[in-house]
């Protein structure tokens, strides 16, 4: 079977502030996922605000370097120890969608030289084929060449340029598409077509993709495995249904607790959750634990280590280790 | 209450302008949260500028105007323009992606205390605005950071605490809580509605998450294509939407254990750069005629306090299935 995504103890740390108040950030601390499929696959990675999925993304589209560790994409080692692909064929591997779309396209660029020039340097196509990919592929996002001919990023809406940037991952035909928050602008009339287009590029093209999102509800909709994440760590992973119809980390637990739904209202005395603290990011022993509501005395010692479940999923979590060997 | 007459408001571009707020009428009541919601470009961003009064190139008020709830000191109407001296006294604005408009180098206290009147003891101030954070259990200290030294949550809360510490009549809030996770949102959201509560002032709350708008609006406002198409109380816009758009914005979203498959609205929003006639939704509803292509649907009161701009509104909507 091929490895679609692997990361082996992947580790990345920022650091930040002058010489004597300087922190440490682990954004990404020994993060380890592995999906192995012949077939291709959706993986969603949800979780906290600052936990480590945009440096996640980013390492494995090569943007930044991991501090150790290594991440394997379609059987090629793309970053890390022993990464080797070149350039152009990593291009066809990997193509990103960023959160930000005004970070995504130059200010001083028309959005149609920009698609026409990226088009050109992948496929090495003369201009006129290159406008029809280019057409072909703003179509399948709901939109015409003719709508950004000439026009600068920012004449345009921020959902409006964000299905540009899905248009432009589009071009090289990659065998995986990492979307980060690629529906977060957009509204949910359009939300939808962009999510079906995924499923459909799953089917239709084999594209992989790894949906970086805050929207719960879509990823269950289109995810095969989801990943969470908090702190720099991953909380729980494994098949995206088994999760999300049954969350066992109590973090897991307290994000489904706090989706919006259109079925059930908020009470009036939920109280508001604590903010983070960078300072958790360096802390021994579980990063949940001050909010955990199981909080035991080796959560605050020993890191939890991933605890396989006989559905499959790995929960990092000592209280379910506890309860997984009573049974 | 806010009345909005027939606001236009154009962009103003090399190829010509752009109506990103064409005609908008109607009258917000106060003590409110109105939620609104609408495609992406369809101009609710330009809505609130105009409202705040941030009127520069190359936005422009067309023409149209807003009447606010209050007059000011020598009892003269405030106006678009004559706005702008009471930001943050009585209307304060949170923009979109203002997590990243804070100004990075300067202090949060300081990005603050700009806006207080020269006059004015800024240390007293400060003092209070220090208390007034407290309450809300965020730490004083954060006023004395760099915004890049808060995560984003704590930013956009650190945005709730200032755009409400002088009790502004009207606050306008555009998606302030896209970007962060579902459980720092609703520690947001929950701060926005209990503050609300007590202050009884009028929110104008932007977002895409039709979820989010069910939980806290009161009021929905669903434009499209530049134009409020509904406009109602948030339970019954919800349960008996008078708009084919409003309908398909709702019943497209998926839900955690549902395996429906769901459609999008297909098509797309005519360009504003058009001459447009007849219903701008017409293109993309399951339901139009020859009629909804021609002419235009007014903005007209169905139900009591329930406005929407459909020619069929009055009569009950088949339900649009979500094709599997
Ligand atoms: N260039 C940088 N320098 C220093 N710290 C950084 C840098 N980029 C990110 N961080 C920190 O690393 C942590 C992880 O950030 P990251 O952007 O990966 O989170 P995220 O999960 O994508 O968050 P979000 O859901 O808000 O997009 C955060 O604490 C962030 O502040
Ligand atoms: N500075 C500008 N110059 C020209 N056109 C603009 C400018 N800003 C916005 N527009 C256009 O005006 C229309 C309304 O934009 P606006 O930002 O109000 O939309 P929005 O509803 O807030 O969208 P989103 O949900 O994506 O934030 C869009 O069609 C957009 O392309
Ligand atoms: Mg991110
Ligand atoms: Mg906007």
């Amino acid at each position: 079977m091929k490895t679609i995504l692997k990361t082996n103890d992947l580790h990345k740390v920022y650091r930040l502030g002058g010489l004597l108040n300087r922190v440490r950030i682990n954004a990404l601390d020994r993060v380890n996922l592995h999906v192995q499929s012949d077939e291709p696959v959706i993986i969603s990675l949800v979780g906290e605000s600052g936990s480590g999925k945009t440096t996640l993304a980013k390492v494995m589209l090569r943007l930044i370097e991991p501090s150790a560790g290594q991440a394997i994409v379609y059987d090629q080692v793309v970053a890390g120890k022993g990464a080797r692909t070149d350039k152009k064929s990593f291009l066809s591997i990997v193509q990103p969608i960023f959160q930000n779309p005004f970070e995504a396209f130059s200010s001083y660029r028309t959005v149609d030289t920009y698609l026409i020039r990226t088009a050109n340097k992948i496929t090495g196509l003369p201009t006129a084929e290159c406008e029809d990919l280019v057409e072909e592929a703003l179509v399948s996002v709901g939109m015409h060449y003719a709508d950004v001919l000439g026009k600068y990023p920012n004449q345009f809406s921020g959902g409006e340029l964000q299905r540009i940037s899905v248009a432009r991952a589009l071009i090289p035909k990659p065998g995986i598409i990492i979307a980060d928050e690629p529906v977060s602008m957009i509204d949910a009339s359009l939300r939808m077509n962009v999510i079906n287009l995924f499923l459909k590029l799953k089917e239709e093209t084999r594209t992989s993709f790894l949906y970086i999102t805050h929207d719960l509800a879509t990823a269950y909709y289109i995810s095969d495995y989801l990943a969470v994440m908090y702190r720099g760590t991953i909380v729980e992973f494994g098949h995206a249904r088994t999760i999300l119809s049954d969350p066992q980390h109590p973090y897991t637990q307290l994000l489904l607790d706090s989706v919006a739904t259109m079925n059930q209202k908020w009470t009036e005395t939920e109280i508001a959750m604590q903010d983070m603290e960078a300072t958790e990011f360096t802390a021994v022993g579980c990063r949940f634990r001050h909010r955990c509501p199981l909080a035991e005395e080796i959560c605050a010692e020993v890191r939890p280590g991933a605890t396989l479940l006989p559905d499959e999923r790995e929960v990092y979590c000592h209280v379910v280790e506890r309860e997984l060997e009573k049974v | 209450m806010i009345r909005l007459n027939q606001l236009v408001a154009t962009y103003t571009t090399v190829r010509g302008t752009v109506k990103a707020v064409d005609g908008v009428d109607l009258e917000i009541p106060s003590g409110n949260i109105v939620g609104i919601a609408g495609e992406s470009g369809c101009g609710k961003t330009t809505l609130l500028k105009v409202i705040y009064g941030d009127l520069v190139y190359p936005l422009a008020l067309d023409s149209g105007g807003v009447d606010y709830v209050f007059a000011d000191d020598d009892r003269q109407e405030v106006t678009t323009e004559t706005i702008q001296q009471y930001w943050f006294k009585r209307i304060s604005y949170i923009p979109q992606s203002s997590m990243s408009s804070l100004n990075p180098v300067v202090k949060i206290r300081k990005q603050f205390v700009d806006f207080l009147e020269p006059k004015a003891n800024k240390e007293e101030t400060l003092d209070r605005v220090r208390q007034f954070i407290r309450q809300l259990d965020l730490p004083a200290e954060a006023l004395d950071s760099y915004p890049h030294q808060l995560s984003g949550g704590m930013r956009q809360r650190m945005m709730v605490a200032l755009a409400t510490f002088f009790q502004p009549d009207i606050i306008l809030a555009d998606e302030p809580t896209t970007a962060l996770d579902v459980v720092v949102q609703k520690g947001i959201l929950l701060l926005l509605v209990r503050l609300q509560r007590q202050m009884q002032n009028t929110v104008l709350f932007v977002s895409h998450d039709m979820g989010v708008h069910y939980q806290i609006s009161h009021r929905m406002l669903i434009m499209y294509a530049a134009k409020a198409v509904e406009f109602g109380e948030s339970a019954e816009v919800f349960s008996a939407p008078l708009h084919p758009y409003t309908r398909m914005l709702i019943d497209s979203l998926p839900n955690i254990g549902d395996d429906h498959m769901r459609q999008g609205v297909s098509g797309r929003p005519p360009s504003l750069w058009d001459d447009l006639r007849g219903c701008r939704f017409a293109a993309r509803c399951p339901l139009a005629t020859q009629r909804c292509r021609d002419e235009e649907p007014a903005f007209i009161e169905h139900r009591p306090n329930h406005f929407a701009a459909c020619h069929y509104a009055g009569d009950e909507l088949p339900k649009v299935e979500p094709s599997a």
